[in-house]
């Protein structure tokens, strides 16, 4: 970067506030052309709403936002399209019943005599996925196509209006190693295009993978810059929680026992074909594989939230008959899903009416709720999980990541469920919280539960498991029986096969 | 100050908004009180006693009416405690009154005062003594005083608004369940007619006509409001159990009941009911409080420990914020579904009853519309349409905001057709407000 030409993208002494919270406190961000910056620190440092500013949703309270040293006034994101940002939502922004071209088109219909000239959008959006080497059909319904095309059509949305800047807000979050791989030589082939991208992500190999750069917010504020060369892992960890971490996974001693929870030939549709597996007292058990293996399908059909065509589970010994959520819970089996605001709480309502739900039961006396009863048991767990919460009426949306996943944790613990089933539970869940997450599980497998966790993250499997089950096509095809021992490679073999 | 200030505001800014409309159209009805009846005699009774004493000369005047009447007996025994004689007593019409003050003129008497009711004091007669009746005298002519009260304000008046918004709130607590289950019931207005048709039919041609005990009248009320839970609970069925969105549903049910009753009443008025039937809708037996508002409070006092105390009140609130969340949590969702429907039914017949017994007859032409009341009052008191948010009490707050602008432009003779324009608008409005509160008087972001 030469001191004469301005750089690509310059934001200077950004401030935002909302209501109680100062959310930026005068954060500077510089991009040059061709650079991939990576914008990293825990949930709530303020990195998506700095690039929710960039990306026009919303105004920041002062500071200026310069591209190529022009000063910009973004007040809606059509204002920030036109000046040539594209932001990559975590959500993305796609509609569902459009098809990937029109998608591709969506607010700037290429046209003729008024109308839409469908052939030529479809010519155009081929020639995009060639460029990023996609094999999506242009006439594809988008809520046909699985997570990483959808953020391939994203990919060429930002291409199709010539983007300058490409924001991608935990872009590798849902896909598998395989297609995240893919995603980094798209990136290295815009980058080579001039193209300046900010690359937000909480797995740190992927930082190392791809980014020329990094810079760290905490508490809404310019933690550090450094070039990506210039700092090792710890570094990174410890300029992001501004303290030492001295190891990821918690160590401890397995102490199994005999079995107690099974599951024997589930199958359901062509998603989940003949499953068994089995979990021991105290166990931890990882169940791992590529997205689309069926995971996340099997897990909710043991839990009776999906329909299962045949498969028996069996607790203690006992063959239950699971028909809906309602049975397997009052079996003793608590489900942590994947998509914790979409699934696991009513983001509207106190945590403590959420703790409530399942507990209700227990915690009415005819039909009545004995509020005095659920506060006080919701305390314990608040106080048992360090859940850091203002008080038990605070909406479940207003705390981060790691503490709703600790109020679902809660619910499940307070009906003293035997099984724990974990769908991806340090999805969007910060370094420190999600050391504390873990903490959390050997406590539980330590007092003699059965644990399942379903992840995508191989070192979390291999840093957590006892045992690995990896799953393909809705099959399972393999099982490391001494999950210490193994490797990345070993696993990624067995979910390809 | 200003924290505690906007708390208030924000969880009751719709109780702001009925008090400012009560304020409002009690500064617009402020008018000129005549008292009438006893307390009026007592009154007048009083400020003769205290201008002229026992001695006094008066002749009272009143119309032959009934109201008239009854304030002359209570003024006559007023005076009587007191030990005054009136001179005469007219009741009847001016040529009486014209008669008598000859009759006092040829004795040569002499009045001081001529006491009597608003009516009777206007008359010309009592205009010109000094050129009719010289030997007379000039005697005062005394009514009760009259003083400024809003109309609106008037206990009658008050008591007016609350009944005739009973129907409403009452149906508008089975919709608060519904649509904080995030669904909603356009069938309500239709069953209140069918409920209303059924009760009158039962009623007329089963439990005895005219002639009809309590007893039977019970039992088809109960029948009839029976039937309506039955229809929610079809409704509730075929949401839940075949996935059909609450709004066809309801908009099918809503037609199915209106055309159910129109066939069952054969077009027509039902009628031939009891005396007794207006009960219900027309009775107050609790310190002079109708009936239905009493059932009302009641259903309100049900409603809200139900949606904040109870199990199911908790259900319907996850269920409406977040379905999925909720069956995950072994909340079951078809079950509270199903409940919120029923009860809505059910209540929906209930206002059909009441209503048949205001008006004691049953016609298929009744609750036009009404689902879109109830759902107004629900709106206006808070309670979001996507479900999950509302107050049993805020919905209470709407049905009278409504009830109030509709009665306000009532009693300041404002046009029924330019009364639709304002409560659509106001509705509107009180809708926008609350919007604007929760993000904080925000635009939306534009497109």
């Amino acid at each position: 970067m030469s001191d004469a030409a301005p750089p690509l993208l310059e934001m200077r002494g950004i401030v935002k506030s909302f209501p109680g919270v100062r959310a930026l406190r005068r954060v500077d961000l510089t991009l040059a052309a061709g650079e991939v910056l990576a914008l990293l620190g825990e949930n709530g440092a303020g990195k998506s709403t700095l690039m929710r500013i960039l990306g026009g949703a919303q105004s920041p309270d002062s500071g200026t936002i310069r591209l190529s040293g022009r000063e910009l006034d973004l007040r809606t994101p059509h204002d920030a399209q036109r000046a040539g940002v594209a932001v990559i939502y975590q959500e993305f922004n796609l509609v569902p019943a459009l098809t990937a071209a029109e998608n591709i088109f969506l607010g700037r219909e290429l046209s003729r005599f008024g109308f839409v000239a469908r052939g030529e959008q479809k010519r155009r959006a081929r020639e995009l996925f060639r460029r990023i080497g996609a094999e999506i059909d242009p006439d594809a319904l988008c809520r046909d196509l699985s997570v990483a095309q959808q953020q391939m059509v994203e990919i060429a949305k930002a291409l199709a209006f010539e983007a300058r800047i490409l924001v991608m807000d935990e872009p590798s979050a849902a896909l598998t190693v395989l297609e995240v791989e893919r995603l980094y030589a798209i990136i290295r082939d815009l980058k080579s295009h001039g193209i300046g991208i900010i690359y937000i992500s909480h797995r740190l190999e992927e930082i190392f993978a791809v980014c020329d750069r990094v810079t760290v917010l905490r508490d809404g504020a310019n933690a550090g810059e450094r070039p990506v060369g210039d700092i090792s892992r710890g570094g990174l960890i410890r300029l992001m929680v501004g303290r030492e971490l001295t190891d990821e996974f918690p160590k401890r001693d397995a102490i199994r026992g005999d079995v107690r929870f099974e599951v024997r030939g589930l199958s359901r549709g062509r998603a989940v074909r003949d499953v068994s597996f089995d979990v021991r007292r105290g166990e931890v058990l990882a169940i791992t594989g590529l997205i689309g293996a069926g995971r996340t399908e099997a897990m909710r059909a043991i839990f009776g939230a999906d329909h299962r065509d045949a498969g028996e589970i069996i607790l203690d010994g006992r063959v239950l008959a699971i028909g809906a959520p309602r049975d397997a819970i009052r079996a003793g089996i608590g489900f942590l899903t994947e998509d914790r605001k979409g699934q696991g709480l009513v983001l509207a309502h106190s945590v403590r009416d959420n703790f409530g739900l399942p507990n209700l039961n227990w915690l009415s006396r005819g039909g009545f709720v004995r509020r005095g009863a659920e506060r006080i048991a919701f305390a314990q767990q608040v106080d048992g999980l360090r859940i850091k919460v203002p008080s038990q009426e605070t909406a479940a949306r207003n705390l981060s990541g790691g503490n709703q996943q600790k109020v679902v944790l809660a619910k499940w613990l307070a009906r003293q469920c035997d099984v724990l089933i974990f769908d991806e539970p340090t999805r969007g869940v910060d370094v420190g919280a999600k050391f504390e997450i873990y903490q959390l599980i050997n406590d539980l497998a330590a007092q003699g539960k059965a644990i399942v966790i379903v992840s995508s993250e191989l070192p979390e499997v291999l840093g957590m498991a006892d045992r690995i089950l990896v799953m393909h096509e809705g099959r399972v095809t393999g099982e490391i029986m001494d999950a210490r021992r193994a490797t990345q490679e070993e696993i990624m073999e067995l979910a390809v096969a | 100050m200003m924290p505690v200030l906007r708390r208030l505001l924000f969880e009751y800014g719709m109780v702001l908004v009925l008090l400012l409309l009560c304020i409002f159209f009690s500064v617009v009805t402020l008018t000129e009180q005549h008292p009438a009846g006893a307390a009026a005699a007592r009154q007048l009774a009083r400020d003769v006693m205290a201008r002229f004493g026992k001695e006094g000369r008066v002749l009272v005047a009143v119309r032959e009416q009934a109201e008239d009447i009854a304030f002359l007996h209570v003024l006559q025994e007023e005076f009587a405690r007191s030990g005054l004689h009136p001179v005469e007593v007219v009741q009847g019409e001016p040529k009486d009154a014209r008669a008598a003050l000859q009759r006092l003129a040829a004795a040569g008497k002499k009045l001081d005062a001529i006491a009597g009711t608003q009516a009777a004091a206007g008359w010309l007669v009592f205009g010109d003594f000094s050129t009719d009746f010289p030997t007379l005298g000039t005697p005062r002519i005394m009514t009760a005083r009259s003083y400024r009260w809003p109309n609106f304000l008037k206990a009658d008046n008050l008591l007016n608004i609350a009944n005739q918004i009973a129907v409403i709130a009452i149906i508008a607590v089975g919709m608060t369940m519904v649509i904080v289950a995030a669904g909603i019931d356009l069938s309500v207005g239709s069953l209140i007619a069918l409920s209303a048709v059924i009760g009158a039919l039962l009623i007329r041609d089963y439990a005895g006509g005219v002639a009809a005990g309590p007893l039977g009248m019970i039992f088809s009320c109960l029948a009839a409001i029976l039937a309506c839970g039955v229809v929610g609970f079809f409704s509730g069925t075929m949401i839940t159990t075949f996935g059909v969105p609450p709004f066809i549903v309801t908009l099918a049910m809503m037609l199915v009941g209106n055309g159910l009753a129109f066939i069952l009443a054969r077009g027509q008025s039902v009628g031939n009911l009891p005396d007794s039937f207006v009960w219900l809708g027309r009775g107050a037996d609790l310190f002079g409080l109708p009936n239905a508002v009493v059932l009302m409070v009641l259903l309100y006092a049900a409603g809200h420990i139900l949606m904040s105390r109870m199990k199911i009140g908790r259900y319907l609130y996850a269920v409406g914020g977040n379905r999925e969340a909720a069956r995950l949590s072994g909340v079951p969702v078809a079950l509270v579904l199903l409940f919120a429907y029923t009860v809505s039914g059910l209540l929906a017949g209930l206002g059909g009853v009441i209503m048949a017994s205001q008006l004691k007859s049953g016609s298929p032409t009744y609750g036009q519309m009404y689902e879109l009341y109830v759902i107004a009052a629900v709106v206006v008191g808070g309670t979001s349409l996507s479900g999950g948010e509302g107050k049993m009490f805020g919905t209470l707050i709407g049905a009278f905001i409504i009830a109030v602008i509709q009665n306000g432009m009532n009693l300041t003779n404002v046009e029924s057709y330019t009364q639709k324009v304002v409560l659509g608008l106001v509705i509107l409005v009180a809708v926008l407000l609350d919007r604007l509160k929760h993000r904080g008087w925000r635009r939306q972001p534009r497109a």
